[in-house]
């Protein structure tokens, strides 16, 4: 067995891959269905959207749902207290996805263009909504979020849901949802051809400057407000729970990692290399590698994201000191190493069977292939 | 002190997201093994009937899985928004298999579903039946994960509390998973899912035959479902059985209260086939009973007495005046690490600490438990009686029922007499409610059969809900309720649609 402070760091690292593999998968299909809307001109384009990622979303949203299933398995405090805190904003991502499987499932099922136009606003929602969600939570947790615990460790939120939506956290929004666009973007020029696909194509590039633009001015924002320090905590190989600790606040500390480890720094540069690979890639036709340089965006963002906070998870405002870390928010040392086990065997099986799922369906969906097996696809 | 109403409602919104949820479940989980079937037939033998079959049934497969993720979703995350304390708890045990469930399960079904629709033509005819397989079996293989968390609520295994964390902790992932009501409890949910699939597709089939359309598909697709739904509904009921009678081990309880047992009979008990359950006086207004074949049942043996709900309550007092020192211990072993009395005294009194917390329905600190409180939570420990007795025999009642229609089925088909029995196949559609009644009173017993525990005999249900308002409840509940009730409209009228059209949709220009 691995030492507990190991296990802690892992695990973190592994809830950042989950949020990462959820970005870069179902961020595409959730890309696709913001652009849906505006993108397809008619039912068959529309069509030709949605079945690019068709025999797909199901199986990508189970990256949602995993992390969520990881955040409870490896990271309990944090599932109950920022769930429960940001009950809103958690339903509304709930109601916003109830969209998805039925918009996908059920559009195709009636010709009626009243029925498909109400599903296409309804795709857009589920894949519009969750991901500006996700940016503007994050946004938040820079600011800190108002929450403590008593001495039973029972968490109490006092904050209200229009207080998540101030400027700096909705710029976090902006962030991810471009991110995700991005992808679904830069997915379609892949997927489709003709007119699509050069409107795709422009999409993501007016998409992929207002994702670096956001990202530079989100990480200009947070350089000037406080950050959270951890002055002293209990043994971090040992089990400990999130009071056992003292917290300051201290004007930039979301910089700390970056300054004692410049090397750092390359993390987020990796988003504009990305950045920089769309934008050329995107003449030159290589759709493939423009799909992966938006992926490379997503790890960089996230990552950066995550490595300002770390070791902080969930930072209160209300009573820092209850603020939860990847050292104390965490499971048991023996669930952390049980967990690690079988997300080592089972993720690399994932990986191989969503690979040969895409290399199955490969190719351009067009136009032609609607038409003819109409009854048969979305 | 923890608002009663949050609790409540909260418990409300639990039990309507869930059935929600459990509408579409069990069809999932025996329409996918009908797929597998009717297309290894197509593979082996290689007639088109076959492959319609598997994409017709697949059509309503796809409408209904649907609406079974959307309602999934919600559960994945419902500890955590809803039940906050409790995910707090218990997630270091509970989080476990919900985790493994989406990695190992829910992946690979939802993987294999995309391609089961949309790999017909790309793949071959072995690679597809392979496909519809290992669909089928991540469905299943999400039932058997999150039926091990279910049975950890029911009973807790392997796992111990940490004072320092102030929760429970896993300490024995085999004994969780390989927890004795977790493999009943599958079995069970799983073959009644394959009731539901099979008189699913015998329903709809019987009501081509009433109406002579298509007719060698609603033959043929009669006969799977038929062999299908006997051994089904035998599994269920035989596994049902032996699910009843580890419940009845681990919680005396739950027994008592579906068996409307106040009172401890001398071994073997009666069974009562029909009681007025009167909660006051704790006795039964009216009983028809059969001698001996309640005992029988429940403990498999002449002598075994089954305790009744009074004998519970009134050994129930003790524990709780006894968990009530576990609490004051663990304070004071909190607050000063270095108290060797408190420790020993923690120790001595850990096993009924559960019993303890329940008096915090009544008083914030468990010091001011009177009596009168203590008498107050251990008539808590039993749930009320009428909501048990009636889902339980409901559940058997159409359990036999069902078992009965099937065999009806089997014989109908293998002496190919349809035409005769016209009145039979009427009973098959008509009766098609039935499995989705049984599960959801299998449920009702399962869940509020606990009460008032979420982790039996560990964590009360009144403090193991999140802090919030009643307000934000209130709009939640209507929100989900909402939502869901326009989706299933509009599912069940997809449903009917496409079954009352047939198999002809798969054909161009049609539907």
């Amino acid at each position: 067995m691995l030492d507990y402070a190991t296990l802690k760091l892992i695990w973190w690292m592994l809830v950042g891959v989950l949020l990462i593999g959820f970005a870069i998968m179902d961020g595409h299909d959730m890309g696709v269905g913001t652009l849906l809307p505006f993108l397809g001109k008619d039912d068959t384009e529309r069509r030709v959207m949605i079945n690019t990622v068709a025999p797909h979303w199901d199986g990508n949203q189970v990256w949602f749902i995993t992390a969520g299933g990881a955040i409870f398995a490896a990271w309990p405090f944090v599932y109950a207290t920022a769930f429960s805190g940001l009950y809103w904003a958690m339903l509304l991502v709930l109601f916003a996805l109830f969209f998805r499987p039925v918009g996908f499932e059920y559009r195709s099922k009636m010709p009626d263009p009243a029925w498909r136009k109400a599903w296409d606003w309804g795709l857009f929602a589920g894949s519009a909504v969750p991901a500006l969600v996700f940016g503007v939570a994050f946004g938040n947790l820079y600011l800190g979020v108002p929450f403590r615990l008593d001495d039973t460790m029972r968490s109490f939120y006092s904050g209200s849901f229009w207080a998540l939506l101030n400027p700096f956290a909705l710029l976090f929004g902006v962030v991810s949802l471009s991110m995700l666009t991005l992808q679904g973007a830069t997915f379609l020029t892949h997927r489709t051809n003709g007119e699509l696909q050069a409107r795709a194509r422009k999409a993501a590039s007016i998409v992929a400057i207002v994702l670096l633009a956001a990202f530079s001015l989100g990480g200009v924002c947070v350089a000037f407000i406080d950050g959270y320090v951890i002055v002293s905590i209990g043994d971090v190989g040992a089990s400990i729970n999130p009071l056992m600790k003292e917290v300051n606040r201290v004007p930039g500390a979301w910089f700390t990692n970056y300054r004692e480890y410049p090397v750092l720094w390359l993390v987020p540069a990796l988003a504009y290399v990305g950045g920089v690979i769309v934008l050329r890639t995107l003449r030159t036709g290589k759709t493939l590698l423009a799909f992966v340089g938006s992926s490379l965006a997503c790890v960089s963002v996230i990552a950066t994201a995550g490595i300002a906070l770390f070791p902080f998870v969930l930072p209160s405002s209300e009573m820092p000191n209850a603020s939860l870390t990847a050292w104390d928010a965490t499971s048991s040392h023996f669930t952390l190493n049980v967990m690690l086990y079988v997300a080592l065997i089972f993720t690399p099986i994932v990986v191989a069977y969503t690979g040969w799922a895409y290399r199955v369906m490969a190719g351009k969906v067009t136009r032609d292939y609607i038409v003819e097996n109409d009854k048969a696809v979305y | 002190m923890i608002d009663s109403t949050v609790v409540d409602l909260s418990r409300l919104q639990f039990a309507a997201t869930a059935m929600y949820h459990f509408i579409f479940v069990p069809l999932t989980l025996g329409l996918s093994w009908i797929l597998v079937v009717s297309e290894a037939v197509y593979v082996l033998t290689g007639k088109p009937i076959y492959k319609e079959m598997t994409q017709f049934w697949g059509k309503l497969f796809g409408i209904n899985f649907a609406l079974g993720v959307t309602t999934g979703i919600t559960l994945e995350f419902q500890f955590g928004t809803n039940w906050a304390y409790y995910s707090h708890y218990v997630g270091d045990i509970f989080g476990a298999p919900l985790a493994i469930e989406g990695l190992a399960a829910f992946f690979l079904e939802s993987t294999m579903f995309g391609l089961f629709f949309f790999g017909w033509k790309r793949l071959p005819k072995w690679g597809h039946l392979a496909v519809t397989a290992l669909m089928a079996l991540g469905t299943n293989l999400s039932a058997i994960l999150i039926l091990i968390a279910n049975a950890w609520m029911q009973n807790p295994v392997g796992s111990a509390f940490n004072p320092v964390t102030m929760r429970m902790e896993l300490t024995d992932f085999v004994a969780l998973v390989f927890n004795p009501i977790a493999q009943s409890k599958f079995v069970h949910t799983v073959s009644a899912g394959y009731v539901t699939g099979s008189l699913f597709v015998l329903a709809i089939s019987a009501w081509y035959l009433l109406k002579g359309r298509h007719v060698e598909f609603a033959r043929r697709s009669f006969r799977i479902a038929a062999v299908f739904g006997v051994v089904g509904s035998l599994l269920t009921i035989a596994v049902g059985d032996q699910s009843g009678y580890e419940i009845g081990k681990s919680q005396p309880s739950k027994l008592a209260a579906l068996d409307a047992a106040w009172e401890t009979e001398p071994a073997p008990a009666s069974f009562n086939l029909f009681v007025w359950p009167n909660e006051d006086r704790q006795a039964n207004d009216l009983a028809i009973s059969i001698p001996f074949a309640g005992g029988l049942m429940a403990t498999r043996s002449i002598s075994t007495e089954i305790t009744g709900i009074r004998e519970i309550r009134e050994q129930n007092k003790e524990r709780v005046a006894s968990g009530v020192q576990a609490v004051i211990a663990l304070e004071a072993m909190r607050k000063n690490p270095g108290d060797a009395a408190a420790r020993e005294k923690f120790r001595q009194h850990e096993a009924d600490m559960g019993y303890g917390l329940l008096v915090r329905r009544y008083v914030d600190d468990v010091r001011q438990a009177t009596p009168e409180i203590i008498a107050k939570a251990a008539r808590d420990s039993v749930p009320k009686v009428a909501p048990l007795f009636w889902s339980f025999r409901i559940m058997v009642g159409l359990g036999g029922l069902m078992f009965v229609l099937f065999l009806a089925a089997l014989w109908v088909s293998v002496s190919n007499s349809h035409s005769k029995y016209p009145l039979l196949l009427k009973a098959f559609l008509w009766s098609l409610p039935a499995p989705w009644i049984a599960s959801m009173c299998g449920w009702c017993l399962a869940e509020y059969g606990r009460q008032p525990w979420t982790v039996f005999g560990m964590l009360p249900t009144h403090i193991s809900a999140s802090s919030l308002s009643s307000a934000s409840l209130w709009g939640s509940i209507a929100g989900f309720v909402g939502f869901y009730t326009l989706l299933l409209i509009v599912e069940m009228y997809l449903m009917f649609k496409y079954a009352r059209l047939g198999p002809v949709v798969l054909q161009p220009n049609n539907a």
